[in-house]
């Protein structure tokens, strides 16, 4: 980190009156718990969790060429976004290294919401504005705008509960707009947890009277507030990516398993001739989940991976999983080692400890 | 924060309680509350011996693992088995039974580098 100043977001003043401990983040003050990160965790699995997630960066692409901007700039296929629909995507740099991964919303015939990550945000801003054609413009909105991510089973009795018996929310991938007291906000049927969901955007000078409003009308379900140590083993037992940890300009996004959003058919992007000779060639390394075998010291990242004694690479992200009772995590491995099933171990503080590479994700629903 | 008389603390978290010839070492009710929900604990290794400030023991949370020291020096004579499979009785019990080992003291002026509980109550805030 950074000796600068850690920024609060807007709802800095409800995560003290709700006692969070704040830990710093990408450059941000976060709650990385109030009453514990099990605990919470398991609120989304089973009732509903609302997170805070205002530290993301929002930048909004407008103008007749957007679209045909954005497919130069990402690897998934925007052409093929329908208005009100959002998708999955990477920033690459020239040699295919992943700069960002983000959600691409098509919110407007030829307007699109970009959700970058909060420590990324200048980087993206400036990569996309050196490249951004006049015809397109681009407004980072993170300082003006506030989100929350609100997650788990029972997140439709609270959405109806929120904006009425009447209201329709938006299929999965799909945003749209709702009235919330006097204002619009955003709902995305999306997000980082494996259960249910909605992340939800409005302008800053509402989001206290928003969180709190939530948590009234889910106190009935259950809900808790959430920190980003909930947010980690969650989006963890998914096996869905952090940047940072296991995504980084070292690594693409073949190499991270996640080719899926990646289309190699449409035309040029950035990066997309590294990806192509990956595909061709074969990934050196990939980024496989592991459980371990046993009690073990959590696994976390930077720990190294074992398999008949040889070092295959090394982790990148690791907790205890709550759902699943056991150490999991996901590392870098040389590709040939990189199957499910395979007997490795990870080496913790001197000692190793067996565990296996396992399919993606680690947990499913029961 | 429960921050009892008789005991002695450590700038690092730890408390002491003199037994005799031995020192019985854990975590305070600060630290768990800090670490929150301890999944895991390596114990020290019995007749391992150790100087003032080496690191001993880990405790695993969660979120991260943090280091335990030896507050004085001593050679390592109980460790506190039932932490193997139920290590959360440090967040439910930091100093009775989730207490982590008991220490043979070598030399009891030690002690005196030690805080007394106001000591410590004062520098947690």
């Amino acid at each position: 980190m950074s000796d600068s100043p850690s920024k609060t977001t807007s709802l800095y003043d409800e995560h003290v009156r709700l006692g969070a401990k704040l830990v710093p983040f990408g450059g941000w003050l976060m709650p990385v718990l109030y009453t514990g990160i099990v605990d919470e965790h398991h609120a989304v699995r089973n009732a509903v969790g609302m997170f805070d997630i205002s530290h993301m960066g929002q930048f909004i692409v407008a103008g007749g060429p957007a679209g045909k901007w954005l497919d130069r700039m990402l690897t998934n296929n925007i052409a093929k976004l329908e208005p009100g629909s959002g998708q999955y995507t990477f920033l690459l740099n020239e040699s295919g290294g992943i700069i960002d991964d983000l959600i691409a919303y098509r919110i407007g015939a030829a307007e699109y919401l970009l959700v970058v990550n909060a420590s990324k945000i200048d980087e993206d801003f400036a990569w996309l504005e050196r490249q951004r054609p006049a015809e397109v413009t681009m407004r980072n909105r993170s300082d003006q705008f506030s989100a929350v991510a609100i997650q788990g089973p029972r997140v439709l009795e609270l959405f109806h509960a929120l904006l009425g018996a009447e209201a329709q929310p938006p299929a999965r991938n799909r945003v749209g707009d709702f009235r919330f007291e006097d204002h619009t906000i955003t709902l995305a049927r999306t997000g980082y947890t494996g259960e249910d969901g909605f992340e939800v955007f409005f302008p800053s000078e509402i989001a206290g009277g928003f969180w709190n409003r939530v948590l009234q009308a889910g106190a009935p379900l259950g809900i808790k507030p959430c920190g980003l140590g909930a947010r980690d083993t969650l989006r963890l037992e998914m096996c869905f990516p952090l940047n940072g940890s296991d995504l980084s300009p070292e690594s693409n996004p073949i190499e991270a398993g996640l080719g899926f959003f990646v289309d190699l058919t449409k035309g040029d992007f950035i990066g997309r001739d590294v990806l192509a000779e990956t595909k061709a060639t074969g990934a050196k390394k990939r980024l496989v989940a592991f459980k371990m075998n046993g009690k073990s010291p959590p696994p976390r990242a930077h720990y190294g991976v074992l398999m008949n004694g040889e070092r295959i690479g090394e982790t990148t992200s690791g907790s205890l999983a709550p759902s699943l009772n056991i150490g999991i995590g996901m590392a870098y491995v040389s590709a040939p080692d990189a199957k499910p099933g395979a007997a490795i171990e990870i080496e913790i503080r001197g000692q190793k400890f067996p565990a296996t590479i396992e399919k993606k994700p680690l947990y499913k629903k029961p | 924060m429960n921050v009892p008389d008789d005991l002695l603390y450590t700038d690092s978290h730890e408390w002491i309680k003199r037994e005799g010839e031995n020192v019985r070492v854990g975590i305070t009710d600060h630290a768990q509350a800090e670490l929150t929900d301890v999944v895991y604990v390596e114990l020290p290794k019995l007749g391992a011996s150790a100087e003032a400030r080496a690191q001993i023991a880990v405790v695993e949370s969660v979120k991260a693992a943090s280091d335990i020291y030896a507050p004085v020096k001593g050679t390592v004579v109980e460790a506190n088995k039932a932490l193997d499979s139920n290590p959360a009785l440090i967040n439910t019990d930091p100093f009775g039974e989730g207490w982590i080992f008991v220490l043979k003291l070598e030399n009891k002026d030690d002690l005196k580098q030690l805080k007394d509980a106001a000591a410590y109550r004062q520098a947690i805030g």
